[in-house]
């Protein structure tokens, strides 16, 4: 299998930070002996030099799907990488002391993708609970977090609500991020009040306005803690759309 | 540069976040468009001869850049050569704007950027920093 190697020592010797470096004692596969290598992990690549000098790495450990353990050796300081497969490897690295050993223990159980992955979403998540908790205090109390989202959030769908980010991080990110929320393009489901929740998309119908002024209070202690004016705005929006709904709404029914 | 070839084939066996029928052309010379199962397994692009188990290549998705070409058409390059091009032929325009904004994103750089950024909003917005609960402030990857 081909693997575009080039860019691999690249990536592995280009001045991106490093996750963790240094020296470890990776023991050979067949012989018992240990071999001094330099180490740059990498996101989820574990690469190893033969000298810190070097220009490209000897070789390169894939972590996905790996387990990290600590090992009983006579060696000290030992840990272990394993896989699931069959005939798969186990990489059995000794670090110098014990400090490095458990910061590498540490850093490389945490390596995957899917870790990264899997904690990116979680915050976007919490983001958008708070996003929503302010806006109107929409059960905001009881984490709306199932009502709105789309059921099957695939990875497919993942792109729609991450922004685009820019090297800097402009307050109209979090604009972006809002409006691209599917609840704030169907505003006809927040005019809950005739009853008639969509199916795809269930939310609990808008409070009424005496019970929205007391978790406004609780909005506005949030809002409190938040002087960006974006957040202001969206308010404002979100707010001003409710109300032509309602008009709109009521124009029809006469 | 060695490789854990088993790991990294076992890793082409898991269901892809994407996975389709699509031409392809590699940066050699002479070499024209041929059609290849393309998988997106975490930050690697698998390639494989239709009915084949075990694929043909993979490509790190690290410091790369993704470009729209014509009309179907987009392009993978990497940094350290960006006029090294792997050319893929969608079969709708569709399909080829859903591909480059699924590989955009599917980078460990692009993940942990997207991290510190909602961490940052997070922590201006409650003053607290989510990460903490996790035990895991410190690493270096979570930084800005």
């Amino acid at each position: 299998m081909k693997l575009n190697e080039r860019s691999l020592a690249f990536y592995a010797t280009c001045n991106s930070p490093a996750d963790n470096s240094g020296f470890l004692y990776k023991r050979g596969e067949r012989h018992t002996a240990y071999h001094r290598r330099w180490f740059v992990l990498k996101g989820n690549m574990l690469f190893y030099f033969e000298e810190r000098e070097s220009r490209e790495p000897v070789g390169v450990i894939v972590l996905e799907g790996c387990n990290v353990e600590l090992c009983e050796s006579a060696e000290e300081f030992t840990f272990a990488i394993r896989f699931g497969g069959a005939k798969s490897r186990t990489y059995v690295l000794a670090a110098e002391t014990q400090a490095a050993m458990e910061s590498w223990v540490k850093s490389l159980s945490r390596a995957s993708f899917d870790y990264m992955r899997l904690m990116v979403r979680e915050l976007e998540k919490q983001l958008e609970e708070m996003r929503w908790g302010m806006a109107g205090g929409y059960g905001g109390s009881q984490g709306p977090v199932g009502s709105w989202k789309p059921k099957a959030l695939g990875p497919e769908q993942l792109p729609e609500r991450l922004p685009a980010l820019p090297a800097i991080l402009p307050k109209e990110n979090s604009c972006a991020v809002w409006y691209n929320v599917p609840g704030a393009d169907r505003p006809s489901d927040t005019s809950g009040c005739s009853g008639h929740d969509s199916e795809e998309n269930p939310r609990p119908p808008p409070v009424p306005p005496r019970r929205r002024a007391s978790s406004s209070e609780v909005g506005s202690a949030r809002a409190a803690t938040v002087e960006s004016s974006p957040t202001f705005y969206q308010l404002h929006e979100q707010y001003g759309r409710q109300v032509a709904e309602l008009r709109q709404e009521w124009l029809e029914r006469r | 540069m060695r490789y854990n070839k088993g790991e990294l084939l076992s890793l082409a066996r898991q269901p892809a976040e994407k996975a389709a029928e699509i031409l392809m052309r590699v940066p050699k010379k002479g070499s024209v468009l041929k059609k290849r199962l393309v998988k997106l397994v975490v930050n690697f692009l698998f390639y494989f001869r239709t009915d084949e188990a075990e694929p043909i290549g993979a490509l790190l998705l690290e410091h790369c850049r993704i470009t729209k070409e014509e009309e179907n058409v987009f392009s993978i390059s990497f940094l350290e050569d960006p006029e090294r091009k792997y050319c893929f032929e969608c079969a709708s325009e569709e399909q080829c704007q859903e591909w480059i904004e699924a590989l955009k994103r599917a980078s460990y750089e692009f993940m942990r950027r997207s991290l510190i950024f909602y961490r940052n909003e997070i922590q201006k917005m409650t003053g607290k920093d989510p990460l903490e609960q996790y035990g895991i402030s410190e690493e270096a990857r979570f930084q800005l």
